[in-house]
């Protein structure tokens, strides 16, 4: 390593007390001028106020017992406030005082020792400094040599490093044994389940439909204005037994109607809208906020998390930020009694990416 | 027998307290360390209380997050709420949010706790963050405290981790929008991102038990990780020393302080005590995190302008400044390039942090202990390095509110994203450009200052008829504290014992360099005589 840095010839050896010794080692690339400035030694020491005038000491003895005084008195506070603002009275105000008036006990307590003490530190102790000799955080010579001595006669003793077959096949074993407990985590995940199937599915089906977040009316075509927008969910989620949450994740949609001659459909999707009604999934192929505002005079629909703007008029293609995909489209028809239903299933995974997909 | 007779007189005449330390001491030894560590000095500098702040905060945290754990209860079943937030009852949600709210509106003092957890962690994450830079600027990671650095990395990791997890129990709207997020996230990692999620959230998200899973982690797991990692970071700040600043009669071989017992003991105890009541007077006054506003999780509906707790802002930010399109279909596989980019943009960024102190060390080939923290201008590289660290990350973190800077001084989307674009960027090279000329110039005025005294603001007017301002020259120690530091040259490349010079060795002189090339040297006796010389001259035509 010597020979790399610029020690030597520029350089001379540092004030060579004892301790500068005990810290050798390489400087490397630092500049040790030899003229360098030497430490003056420490500063006169300068009296406080405190130390100098006993009318200042009594203050400053006064100031700290009082602010334990008000520690207690704030203790006390809190435990009466406890008890003097209830919140059993369903009133949101009630909780407020409560937790202020509590609150402000307890901050009193512990200001009061907090600025006590350090007042009574920084007053009142000897203010002295301490001065303590540092030494090398790496063991003495000797030590270092007992530990390799101890090591060598511990592998001496067992063979550790001559009898290889039996150190590798200790490694062996001890490099297997975690697996198994690495395998049972397989159980975090359901074992019955795939998951590319499921992500590629949702509740829709063909003649499914449409109906309103929350509260599961089903939605007449007649009933969509142009520029309105609808929050919609598939009808009977609300009566799923299990993974209701689960499946509104995939299935929640956007309805909005637009004048059919603003939208663009692409090629093979001409009839997935129904006079300008649309039906778009609300989970952002980004990483799956909700996309869930939408600006009527331009048609776009804006994602909250990440700001993807996506263009209703224009198939819900991404016009900005960091989603790549459109919002997959629901292709939508109306049924016998003029309600709004899904023509079948989303035609590709809606929702974040991932891997398998395709 | 004389010892005998005295030993049994001893006990009457001694107080209660010199028995109990007696009894104690007699099975414990604690003597040993009461007089080996009492009397230690503890260098003093206001910026040294930051690892304290981070310490103390904790230490509510982990107490009123105790308080919580007796009446939270982390399940993901739905109930029908029927507590008493009139504007809920009746509403489905699961009974982690609806005890939750129980701890908010039908326990007293209890949405007292549930904000002082909230603010302490908050404050927690900001002092470690602030700790963190304090080492980083001060040189504070040289060798001997490298490890102590990774150490106190990890926890601040962890500490992100708490609090991600913890701001997930209370399954409110915005913690479930934070937990979908991180479920785009993983599923956007190539190969094993799908399956991943699946495992992380039992089945497909929500499910209903990623509720429970975080809670071990948050109140077993990680805390008992915490607790650990802070035992060993403050064990060997204990075994380092502190470091302290330059000043006169300090050394690199002494540590100069007030003594822990007493007046260290009663600043920091007291100190301590301040912090908790800071905590607790916001707790008091300002709420946080008012779930009852939010509503239970639904992957429906969601408000614009929500913002996670702020650690976890420049990780959001990442993922807002991905321009559009960075996603490819290939062999048949999405590549994800849009959650990809900013993983991998965090994960080097944070590979660079915790490797610092090794690059500076490599860099600079010096071996010895460093007990003297640096002035920051007196490593203008590494000040200029931290300087634009900080700025990227900023930049990361300004970007998680693109929405609200456009809405709030009425600007573009797409123009606040590319500003944003380019700040983290281009910010961190002016950033750092602008830091190294600063700390030049500044080390160049500790020079000018140490050669010609301070300017004392004393006009003099010369017998010639010119104005000249009176220089005050300094005192020793004043003096001290401008010189004694340690400059660093670039490494001349020498060919080792086979006469070769390798490619290592090439790198690392670039880099050293790179690093010291813009040397400014503290001022020597010499050269501050020779200054004295000329400056006599000036004087004497003064008085003459
Ligand atoms: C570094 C440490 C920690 C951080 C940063 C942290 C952070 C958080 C945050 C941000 C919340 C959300 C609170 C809210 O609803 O506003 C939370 C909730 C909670 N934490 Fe912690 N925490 C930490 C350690 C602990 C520990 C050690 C415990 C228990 C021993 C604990 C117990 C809880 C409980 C029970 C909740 C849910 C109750 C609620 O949300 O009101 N936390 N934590
Ligand atoms: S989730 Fe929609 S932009 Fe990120």
């Amino acid at each position: 390593m010597a020979q790399d840095d610029n020690s030597g010839v520029d350089l001379v050896a540092a004030d060579s007390s004892h301790a500068e010794q005990e810290f050798a080692g390489s400087t490397g690339t630092a500049v040790i001028p030899r003229d360098a400035f030497e430490n003056p030694g420490f500063e006169p020491h300068r009296p406080r106020v405190t130390d100098e005038n006993p009318k200042r000491e009594k203050r400053a003895q006064r100031t700290v017992y009082t602010l334990f005084y008000l520690s207690i008195l704030g203790s006390v506070w809190a435990i009466a406030a406890y008890m003097l603002f209830p919140m059993e009275s369903n009133d949101v105000g009630a909780v407020r005082l409560n937790n202020m008036f509590v609150g402000i006990g307890v901050t009193l307590a512990l200001l009061g020792i907090g600025f006590g003490a350090v007042h009574w530190g920084k007053s009142l102790m000897t203010s002295a400094e301490s001065i303590d000799i540092r030494h090398p955080i790496s063991s003495t010579p000797a030590t270092q040599q007992g530990a390799v001595e101890v090591m060598r006669q511990a592998d001496e003793e067992s063979g550790f490093s001559r009898r290889t077959v039996i150190r590798n096949s200790l490694i062996g074993a001890l490099l297997a044994f975690p697996l198994p407990a690495v395998v049972l985590f397989r159980g975090l995940a359901p074992q019955d389940q795939l998951p590319v199937e499921l992500l590629s599915h949702t509740m829709w089906r063909r003649g499914t439909r449409l109906t309103l977040d929350p509260s599961g009316t089903p939605i007449k075509a007649s009933d969509v204005t142009i520029g309105s927008a609808f929050h919609v969910v598939p009808e009977g989620l609300a009566e799923l037994e299990h993974g209701k949450l689960e499946e509104k994740a995939k299935a929640a949609v956007l309805l909005m109607r637009l004048e059919p001659s603003q939208l663009n459909p692409a090629p093979g999707r001409e009839d997935w809208a129904y006079d300008g009604i649309v039906a778009y999934s609300k989970i952002c192929t980004h990483v799956g906020c909700p996309v869930a505002l939408y600006e009527q005079h331009t048609h776009h629909l804006l994602c909250p998390c990440h700001q993807s703007q996506f263009d209703v008029s224009n198939n819900c293609e991404v016009i900005f930020g960091p989603a790549k995909r459109a919002l997959p489209q629901l292709p939508i028809a109306v049924d016998d009694e003029g309600y709004l239903v899904a023509q079948s299933d989303f035609n590709e995974p809606v929702g974040p990416s991932f891997w398998e997909r395709h | 027998m004389s010892t005998a007779t005295t030993r049994s007189t001893a006990p009457e005449k001694r107080s209660f307290t010199a028995a109990a330390s007696e009894y104690v001491n007699d099975r414990t030894g604690i003597a040993v360390a009461i007089k080996g560590l009492g009397r230690k000095a503890f260098p003093d500098h206001w910026s040294f209380l930051l690892g304290e702040v981070a310490l103390f905060s904790f230490v509510v945290v982990l107490v009123s997050g105790t308080f919580l754990t007796f009446f939270f209860q982390a399940s993901m079943a739905e109930v029908e709420y029927d507590g008493s937030y009139v504007p809920l009852k009746g509403v489905e949600m699961s009974v982690a949010m609806a005890s939750t709210l129980d701890i908010s509106f039908d326990i007293r003092g209890g949405l007292f706790v549930r904000q002082m957890h909230h603010w302490a962690a908050l404050l927690f994450v900001a002092a470690i963050g602030l700790h963190m830079l304090r080492v980083f600027f001060t040189g504070a990671f040289r060798k001997p405290r490298e490890i102590n650095w990774v150490f106190g990395f990890l926890l601040f990791v962890l500490a992100m981790a708490e609090g991600f997890t913890g701001y997930s129990l209370p399954d409110d709207l915005l913690s479930g929008n934070g937990l979908r997020i991180i479920d785009g996230m993983v599923k956007g990692i190539p190969l094993i991102g799908t399956w991943t999620s699946f495992l992380l959230f039992g089945g497909e998200f929500p499910g209903t038990a990623i509720v429970g899973r975080l809670y071990t982690l948050h109140i077993l797991l990680l805390p008992a990780l915490v607790v650990a990692l802070i035992a060993v970071h403050v064990g060997y700040v204990f075994i380092h020393k502190h470091t302290q600043f330059a000043g006169p009669g300090r050394q690199p071989t002494n540590s100069v302080g007030p003594p822990i017992l007493p007046i260290y003991a009663a600043k920091a105890g007291g100190f301590m005590f301040i912090i908790w009541g800071v905590i607790s007077l916001i707790a008091a006054m300002f709420t946080i995190n008012p779930i009852w506003n939010y509503g239970p999780y639904d992957p429906s509906p969601v408000s614009a302008g929500t913002q996670p707790d702020w650690y976890i802002g420049f990780a959001d930010g990442a993922l807002r400044l991905i321009p559009p399109g960075w996603e490819f279909v290939w062999l048949d596989r999405t590549w994800s390039f849009n959650i990809l980019v900013p993983l991998i943009a965090i994960g080097i960024f944070l590979v660079l942090v915790v490797g610092y102190p090794f690059i500076e060390a490599w860099v600079k080939g010096d071996k010895r202990e460093h007990h003297i923290a640096d002035r920051p201008r007196n490593a203008p590289i590494r000040t200029a390095i931290g300087a634009a660290g900080v700025t990227f990350y900023a930049g990361l973190w300004a970007a998680a509110s693109s929405d609200l800077l456009a809405t709030h001084f009425s600007l573009t989307m797409e123009g606040v994203i590319n500003a944003l674009q380019a700040t983290v960027i281009l910010g961190p090279i002016i950033a750092y450009f602008i830091t190294k000329r600063v700390c030049i110039a500044l080390q160049k005025k500790d020079r000018e200052i140490v050669l010609h005294g301070y300017e004392s603001g004393r006009i003099v007017k010369l017998p010639g008829g010119e104005f000249i301002e009176v220089h005050q020259p300094l005192d020793e120690y004043d003096r001290w504290r401008l010189v004694s530091f340690e400059s660093y040259e670039p490494l001349m490349i020498r060919p080792d014992a086979r006469g070769k010079i390798t490619a290592g060795q090439r790198l690392r002189a670039s880099v050293s360099r790179w690093f010291f090339e813009d040397r400014i040297a503290p001022v020597t006796r010499g050269e501050l005589e020779a200054a004295h010389s000329s400056h006599h001259a000036e004087v004497d035509t003064t008085h003459g």
